[in-house]
């Protein structure tokens, strides 16, 4: 086992897996990642794509800390603080918006700063309300600002805009992209959208089909607020022509 | 309160006689009128009408000691009832979390829900004397397969997803129990303790009667011997309205409380 710590203010962080490996209810064994090796850069937005059931949200769970039964290492600084953008938002039901973002929240975490970030993401006027009152779209704004709550070292964000009409998910990345902004944070994505994951990449990790691991790094150097529709379009192309698993056809 | 607001908007008007408690008023008003009329053309002492079971309630009640027997009674359904939420449910939770625990108890807990009630309360008086302990005891031992099979079900509807949200934003296992756990269990512990109030107070009652000097069930004994059957609906009717204001005052209430995030109204 090796161990290294990373002196530096800004957090570090390194994974290796070499192997996971599902046991399903009959016993049978179905790898999921073999030797897969990713720094993450320190205050990027990380985006991983990949063919669907490639062992993505599985990847994120490791890295989440909720799958240990792993064989490998994930190099995090000691209590570093998470937030988690799942699939669907959550949230619990019988609490409010205010008291499920309050639950989580930072230590610290002011009545100006829940506020500011209710104002960020639109939801001021719901922080009163039930989850179960609110469209799929306001609980998902509900999420993003639980997630950033915990003024995260590490964000992980499992398709989070997944079942959304595409407006609402379109209104939701730039959301997302403003208070990432805001404040700068290792972020590391799942998505099977190309067009979302190159709209909000700094770096985008290209998957190999399970037993998955990196097949390419991409770094798109252009600020995510300076791409427009026709960037977009001529990286989909270039990559759908290299990529074509991971790109063509969608 | 949210709820208030959206339910005009949900559900329509219902009409004049389904608002209110108009319709339970009447149902017991006729129940009423129909003892009357029945105990008046019977004219027997087998069949007293509704005032001489009341006369009988406020006498013994200012008089006699119809409020120390329900206050024992009370005491022990209150008791037997604690003891079985509570055992109760820390073996269900386990069981339902653990499939080897669950394998091992899992017979036990079937032979457990088949034993007559009268079957444990006789062996408990034979086995551990007639006194206080046992009685409570046999009582919660007669609830608590209940109580397991309820909370058992719950543990195994608990959501996973919700459970790795609270481990992803590391929430203490005080905080994740009180705000993740336990507002998922409510339904099941509101289940358990609805069947289990009116369950042990019928069984409290048995082992008033087979072995204790005091209680409603005493009561019902002694008054059985000498056919006085003013007495008998009196005690009834006495702790069937404990039993009630129970129900009303505190269960009900106290559910509308955990369950105010729903839309619908319980």
């Amino acid at each position: 086992m090796k161990d290294t710590q990373h002196a530096g203010a800004i957090s570090q962080f390194k994974i290796r897996i070499e192997e996971k490996t599902h046991t399903g209810a009959d016993g049978t064994h179905l790898t999921a990642i073999r030797d897969l090796t990713l720094d993450l850069e320190p205050e990027s937005m990380t985006v991983l794509m990949g063919p669907s059931g490639c062992g993505k949200t599985t990847l994120l769970r490791i890295v989440a800390g909720l799958d240990d039964d792993f064989a490998g290492e994930i190099d995090m600084p000691p209590h570093a603080r998470l937030g988690f953008m799942f699939q669907e938002p959550r949230l619990l039901p019988w609490r409010t918006v205010r008291q499920n973002i309050e639950l989580v929240a930072a230590p610290g975490f002011s009545e100006q700063d829940l506020k500011k970030l209710a104002e960020a993401v639109g939801i001021v006027e719901m922080l009163t309300r039930y989850p179960q009152e609110l469209s799929l779209g306001l609980a998902r704004r509900a999420a993003l600002a639980r997630a950033f709550s915990t003024e995260p070292d590490l964000l992980l964000l499992d398709e989070p805009f997944v079942s959304l009409d595409e407006r609402t998910a379109d209104r939701l990345r730039r959301l997302l992209l403003e208070v990432w902004s805001a404040r700068p944070t290792t972020a590391v994505m799942v998505t099977h959208n190309p067009r979302e994951a190159l709209q909000l990449a700094d770096r985008l990790v290209v998957m190999a089909p399970r037993p998955t691991h990196v097949l390419a790094v991409e770094t798109i150097d252009v600020p995510q607020a300076e791409r427009d529709a026709a960037m977009i379009e001529a990286l989909h192309t270039d990559l759908s022509k290299r990529f074509p698993a991971n790109f063509a056809g969608m | 309160m949210t709820t208030a607001e959206i339910q005009p908007r949900t559900r329509s008007q219902p009409t004049w006689y389904m608002r209110g408690p108009w319709i339970s008023t009447i149902s017991v008003a006729a129940f009423l009128v129909v003892w009357f009329v029945a105990a008046g053309v019977a004219q027997s002492r087998l069949l007293p009408g509704p005032g001489e079971v009341l006369d009988y309630v406020i006498q013994e009640s200012l008089h006699g000691d119809l409020i120390f027997q329900l206050g024992i009674t009370l005491w022990r359904v209150v008791a037997a009832f604690f003891v079985a939420m509570v055992v109760g449910s820390v073996i269900g939770l386990l069981m339902g979390e653990y499939p080897a625990v669950n394998r091992v108890l899992d017979p036990w807990l079937i032979l457990l829900l088949n034993v007559p009630a009268l079957v444990i309360i006789i062996l408990a008086y034979v086995w551990f004397g007639l006194n206080e302990a046992a009685a409570i005891g046999a009582v919660a031992l007669n609830k608590i397969p209940n109580v397991v099979v309820t909370l058992r079900e719950g543990a195994r509807a608990l959501d996973p997803g919700l459970d790795e949200m609270a481990r992803a934003y590391r929430m203490s296992a005080w905080s994740k129990l009180r705000n993740v756990t336990m507002p998922q269990l409510q339904p099941y512990f509101a289940t358990a303790s609805r069947t289990g109030l009116s369950l042990i107070w019928k069984i409290v009652l048995v082992v008033e009667l087979l072995g204790r000097p005091n209680g409603v069930g005493f009561e019902l004994h002694l008054n059985f011997q000498l056919f006085n059957v003013t007495a008998i609906l009196g005690y009834t009717l006495a702790f069937v309205a404990v039993m009630l204001a129970i129900e009303y005052l505190l269960v009900q209430p106290f559910e509308r409380y955990t369950t105010r995030w729903r839309n619908k109204p319980v």
